[in-house]
This record gives C-alpha cells, sequence and structure tokens, in this order.
C-alpha cells in the first residue's frame, strides 16, 4: 500500500480551489433568476474548505462517491467549471449529456447520486473492487448529518470495517438537514457512530482549510495503510439555503456563522495582491464556464439503451 | 436426471471458473450450508476467496454489489428469500438500474440478483410471496425467471455476461423439479418453438389447431401445462402455451403471434392479481389487436396464509386455469 504522494498543495492553490468553489455557486444561483437553469440545486458555501483540504491531499486517481451537494467535491476533484456547469444548463455538453443534472454526475472517478445514504453501500463495495483488484486506490464517501438517519449507511460501516475496506467516511455536519436541526435529528454523538464499528474518528470542528487538510491527510494515510475504513467528521456552516429558497434559520444565526467564512479564515494568509490576482483568474474560468456552456445544444432523446 | 437446482449450480461454477471477476455475496452461502436453497453449494470451496457471505443487511448487499460492478468486478447476489426484495428497492430502482442511462452510458453495472419467490412450502405471509411485479418496468432492469423448459444455466450465465442489471426469480418449487425433455412425457402432445435470443420464448403447440392461448413464466408453467392436458382429455380443447424467461423489458410479439390464431387468453401468474403481469400483458394485448377476450389468474389481493387449507385457495391453481378457460371459450 502506498501513501499518498501528493505535493502539498500550497495556500494560493487552496484559497483558489475554494474560491472557484464560492464564484461557481454564485453565478449558478444568479442564473436561476435567469432562467438559464431551471431544476434546483444545493450549493456549497461555506463548506468550500472541507473539499479544498480533502482533495489537495487525495489521490486523483482515488474513487469518490458524492451526494445531493457534489458541485464543490468535484470542483476540488479537479472537475472542470465548463462540464458542470453544461450539466446544470441540460446541455449536451454536460458532464452526463443533461441527464443526470446537480445531483447526479460523473466524470473520471467521480460520482454523485441524490439518495441519501444509497451512496454509502455502493461506495463501500467500490472500495471492496479496489482493494481485491489491488489497484491501490481508496473510496472516499461524502455524507451529512442529514445522512446519519438512514439505515444503509450503519449497514456500511458494519460491512467495510469486517472487511477492513480502504474507505473514507467523510461526514460534513453543517448542522441542518434541510431545515431540521441536528439536535431534533442525531441522538447521541456522531463520533460514537463510527466507534461502535471500531473506525478510526478525525473529528474537527473548523472552517480553517489548513486543519481539514492536515485531518484529511492523517485519515486518508489510515485508510491506505490498510488499516480499514476512517471516518473524518468536519464540523461546517453552510451559508446558503439547503436548496434555493427554504432557508428557515434567522438572520442573526447567518450573520453569526459568516464569522466561519474560509475564504475570510485562508485568505488572511494570502497577500492581497494574491488574492486579487486569484480573484482574477477565478472570474475567467467562471465567466467562459458559463458562456460557453449556454452556447453549447440541448440534448435530443434518440435511442435508449 | 438433471434438477433446476443442479443446472444454476452449476451455471455458478462455470461462470466463476470462466472469468475471475465474478463474485458471489450474500447470506448464508458459504459451505457447508451452501445457502438458503443450496444453490451455491461448492462454491465457497473451490474459490474461497470469491465467495462472500455478509450480515443480515439486503440493501448493503447490493449497494455493495452494485459498487463492484461499478468498478470492474462481476457480482452475483442471494437474496435468500425474495420476499425480502423490498429491502433492497432503492438501491435496485435508485442506483443499480439507474446509472448506466443516468451517467449517460459512461459506466456499465453488471449485478445479478438472484431471488427464490414463490409460495406452496408453508412459510407463510413474509416468506412466500413473488414480488417480481414490483420490479417489472423499472427502466435499466432486467428480469428473468428460469422454467423447466429452457436451460437455467443458459438463462444465468446469460445474465451474468450481462453490461446491466438483472433480477433472476427463481421459484422455491422448481429447484428439485427436473428439466423436461421435449417430445416426452408432458410434452409429447406438443411441439416446441423457441425466439432466439438468451432469454427465449418459448411457443407449446398442440398437435391440433389451438383454441386458447395460455401465458406464464417459471413454476406458473407446470400448472399451466397440467391445466392444459386437462383442457385436452376432459373438454377436448386445445391451448397453446406461450413460456416467457424474459419478464422485463416486455416482448410480447410471440403471445401476438399466438392470438392472432385463438383471440382468447389465460395469463397466470403467481404475484397478486392487481397490478401483475398478466394486467400489463392484458393491456399490451389488447392495445395490439381487437376481438380478445382475457382472463387473468394469479394470487388473490391477500397475504398468504401459513395454513395449506389457506394458502392452497389463495394461490393460483390447475382448476382455476381449467375454469379461466373455459369463460374466456364460453
Amino acid at each position: 500500500m502506498r501513501y499518498n504522494v501528493h505535493v502539498m498543495a500550497d495556500d494560493i492553490a487552496l484559497y483558489k480551489t475554494m474560491l472557484l468553489i464560492r464564484r461557481f455557486e454564485e453565478r449558478l444561483l444568479t442564473e436561476f433568476s435567469t432562467g438559464k437553469i431551471g431544476g434546483t440545486t444545493h450549493v456549497y458555501i461555506g463548506q468550500e474548505a472541507d473539499a479544498a483540504g480533502i482533495f489537495s491531499v487525495a489521490d486523483p486517481e482515488d474513487v469518490v462517491f458524492s451526494n445531493h451537494r457534489c458541485h464543490g467535491h468535484f470542483l476540488a476533484y479537479g472537475g472542470e467549471a465548463y462540464r458542470l456547469a453544461a450539466e446544470l444548463m441540460g446541455k449536451v455538453t454536460g458532464l452526463v449529456g443533461g441527464r443526470g443534472g446537480s445531483q447526479h454526475i460523473h466524470w473520471h472517478n467521480f460520482y454523485s447520486n441524490g439518495i441519501q445514504g444509497g451512496i454509502a453501500p455502493v461506495a463501500t463495495g467500490m472500495a471492496l473492487a479496489e482493494k481485491e483488484t489491488n489497484t491501490g486506490k481508496i473510496a472516499l464517501v461524502f455524507i451529512g448529518d442529514g445522512t446519519l438517519g438512514e439505515g444503509t449507511l450503519y449497514e456500511s460501516m458494519n460491512i467495510a470495517a469486517l472487511w477492513k475496506l480502504p474507505l473514507l467516511f467523510v461526514l460534513e455536519d453543517n448542522h441542518y438537514a434541510q431545515t431540521t436541526p441536528v439536535e431534533k435529528a442525531v441522538a447521541g454523538t456522531m463520533s460514537g457512530r463510527f466507534a461502535a464499528f471500531g473506525i478510526p474518528v478525525w473529528e474537527r470542528d473548523t472552517s480553517d482549510v489548513l486543519e481539514v487538510q492536515a485531518a484529511a491527510k492523517d485519515a486518508m494515510a489510515s485508510v491506505r495503510s490498510g488499516a480499514g475504513p476512517a471516518s473524518l467528521i468536519l464540523h461546517t456552516h453552510r451559508f446558503s439555503a439547503h436548496s434555493k429558497g427554504d432557508d428557515t434559520r434567522t438572520r442573526e444565526e447567518l450573520e453569526r456563522i459568516h464569522q466561519f467564512d474560509p475564504l475570510t479564515i485562508h485568505g488572511k494568509r494570502l497577500s492581497s495582491k494574491a488574492c486579487f490576482k486569484t480573484e482574477s483568474e477565478v472570474t475567467d474560468i467562471i465567466n467562459n464556464a458559463f458562456d460557453r456552456a449556454n452556447a453549447d445544444p440541448f440534448p435530443l432523446l434518440g435511442t435508449e439503451n | 436426471m438433471t434438477t433446476v437446482l443442479d443446472r444454476l449450480n452449476y451455471a455458478l461454477h462455470h461462470s466463476m471458473e470462466c472469468d475471475e471477476r465474478v463474485y458471489l455475496i450474500g447470506e448464508d452461502i458459504l459451505d457447508p450450508y451452501g445457502g438458503a436453497f443450496k444453490v451455491t453449494r461448492g462454491l465457497s470451496t473451490k474459490f474461497p476467496t470469491r465467495v462472500l457471505t455478509t450480515p443480515i443487511s439486503e440493501a448493503a448487499i447490493v449497494g455493495v454489489a452494485t459498487g463492484m460492478a461499478l468498478r470492474g468486478l462481476i457480482p452475483v447476489v442471494e437474496i435468500m428469500f425474495g420476499d425480502f426484495v423490498t429491502l433492497v428497492a432503492d438501491q435496485v430502482i435508485n442506483h443499480a438500474s439507474k446509472f448506466r442511462w443516468m451517467y449517460n452510458d459512461l459506466v456499465r453495472v453488471p449485478v445479478v440478483i438472484r431471488t427464490p419467490m414463490g409460495g406452496r412450502r408453508g412459510y407463510g405471509p413474509t416468506h412466500s410471496q413473488s414480488l417480481e411485479k414490483m420490479f417489472l418496468g423499472v427502466p435499466g432492469l432486467k428480469v428473468v425467471a428460469p422454467n423447466t423448459l429452457g436451460d437455467p444455466a443458459e438463462l444465468l450465465v446469460a445474465s451474468i455476461s450481462e453490461n446491466g442489471p438483472v433480477m433472476f426469480v427463481e421459484h422455491k418449487l422448481l429447484y428439485t423439479r427436473q428439466l423436461l425433455e421435449r417430445g416426452k412425457d408432458d410434452l409429447q402432445d406438443f411441439s416446441v418453438e423457441q425466439t432466439g435470443g438468451a432469454y427465449p420464448t418459448f411457443i407449446l403447440r398442440p398437435t391440433t389447431g389451438a383454441q386458447l392461448t395460455i401465458a406464464c413464466y417459471g413454476y406458473n408453467f407446470e400448472l399451466a401445462r397440467t391445466a392444459a392436458l386437462e383442457l385436452i382429455m376432459e373438454h377436448e380443447i386445445f391451448s397453446e402455451i406461450v413460456l416467457f424467461s424474459q419478464l422485463s423489458p416486455f416482448n410480447l410479439e410471440p403471445l401476438f403471434l399466438s392470438l392472432e390464431k385463438t383471440r382468447k387468453l389465460v395469463t397466470v401468474e403467481e404475484g397478486t392479481l392487481s397490478l401483475g403481469w398478466g394486467a400489463e400483458v392484458t393491456a399490451r394485448a389488447v392495445e395490439k389487436m381487437e376481438g380478445l377476450r382475457i382472463r387473468r389468474v394469479a394470487a388473490l389481493d391477500l397475504p398468504i396464509a401459513n395454513a395449506k387449507s389457506l394458502e392452497d385457495k389463495i394461490l393460483p391453481s390447475v382448476q382455476e386455469i381449467v375454469k379461466s378457460a373455459l369463460f374466456v371459450l364460453s
């Protein structure tokens, strides 16, 4: 088993990843009002440190199963903003030709689906396949505090631990399952759930990308060592609504959690010149992505498989 | 003498020997037990690293198999009783069956979910059902059922060779049944034709022109055959039997060809009547042609009782098929 061979991404790269996610999601929300994007979406604004930190120390070949809130994970994984924008606009050039949309994407070794808990056993099976075929890859599955209510998650923890599978459970606790606060949905502790199956826990209450990165590095090293699954519990804050207009939180609370803005926290480590330059680069990427996607054609229903 | 069980067991041995990507995964499938109905007997001894016994976690078993399939393996799942497919519905419908199309044909999901269905063994309301009807018409999912006329091994090997998920429905009473030989015993009075392809439809033609078509699959072919013979002996009514191996997606052309001649149809299935296989067959038949008389034979819309006196009344019978045949011909 090899340990990750990544060069630690530098501070500017981490900032750029987070900013790319932030600006992508902001642009996406504005495109709903222009009518270029329909349906619904779940944006990652506020949680960017998680994806940026984790994927800065993951292997590019690792297998990822993400959830309904997957844009940030995808962009941090290295996915192209243009292909994601095209998918969201329902264009034939989208990641999956417009068939999946916001929650259902696939590219390279990255997958997402919109069913809470259902992806956990699938990711467990992926980890098993990588182990059986000795690829050295690990699987990462992204779940949230809301997922903790689903039974298949615990079936998966049990099997992953029993079979010592190379699987990292990333639990992003943004404190709300849609509108339901953790206090009304989760009994006991989050870490205790993993501990019950003998799965080691790395738990951080932080929006500092460097702290996330350090914890992710250790958790992934444990998984890569062949010791079996590990868990990374990240307590974070979602600044936006669950999907579009369904935020029931008070203005005071929303103001309070903005002190945990990962861009502000990490931005302080950069020169203003570097921040400005990064902003300009990201703006170009986002504008190009959405403009190009906008010009692409819509898919047609052809001969189905 | 070869039984359906022998052929299914052979198919698993053959597939695991031929392709090391094939894995078995399920509950209590290791030797010496070899599965609740012994279909996996001998496999864990021969392929110890590729037969995975699991906790009682049906949803996760199918989810794990789906993940394995997405990453290049070919898992064959055993769900110990077909009644437990309710537990795997989310994995089948929202994951395994959806991925290939949803991901724009970029992935393959070769998962076979084998499961025994059916009653008549006194197992009561939660271990006797035929729930396959709930999975008919799920986009991306194939539903296949062996019988005593085709080779169950060929059907299973073909299912394992698919690029997408297959639910493979084995009626419990078929396991110990002998495979039929054409031209002998029950088949003496019929000529047998079959369609091409991996999941053939069989057309059993009587020696005299058929007045009636009986459509069925799986174990209910045993009842349909007995009923057809009784109709000949006691009523001088000749029936053509159309026996399906692939239930879903629906391909009813062979049935339509038979109905062109007879215009009389009895469908037979062991699931409950309402919204069943026969209902879909009926709908498609009446959309296709006019002047049909149809009767569906199925289980009553009740749970399946434990007591034999009740179970026999709840599940379809030879007598019910005969009665329905006489009705559509009246």
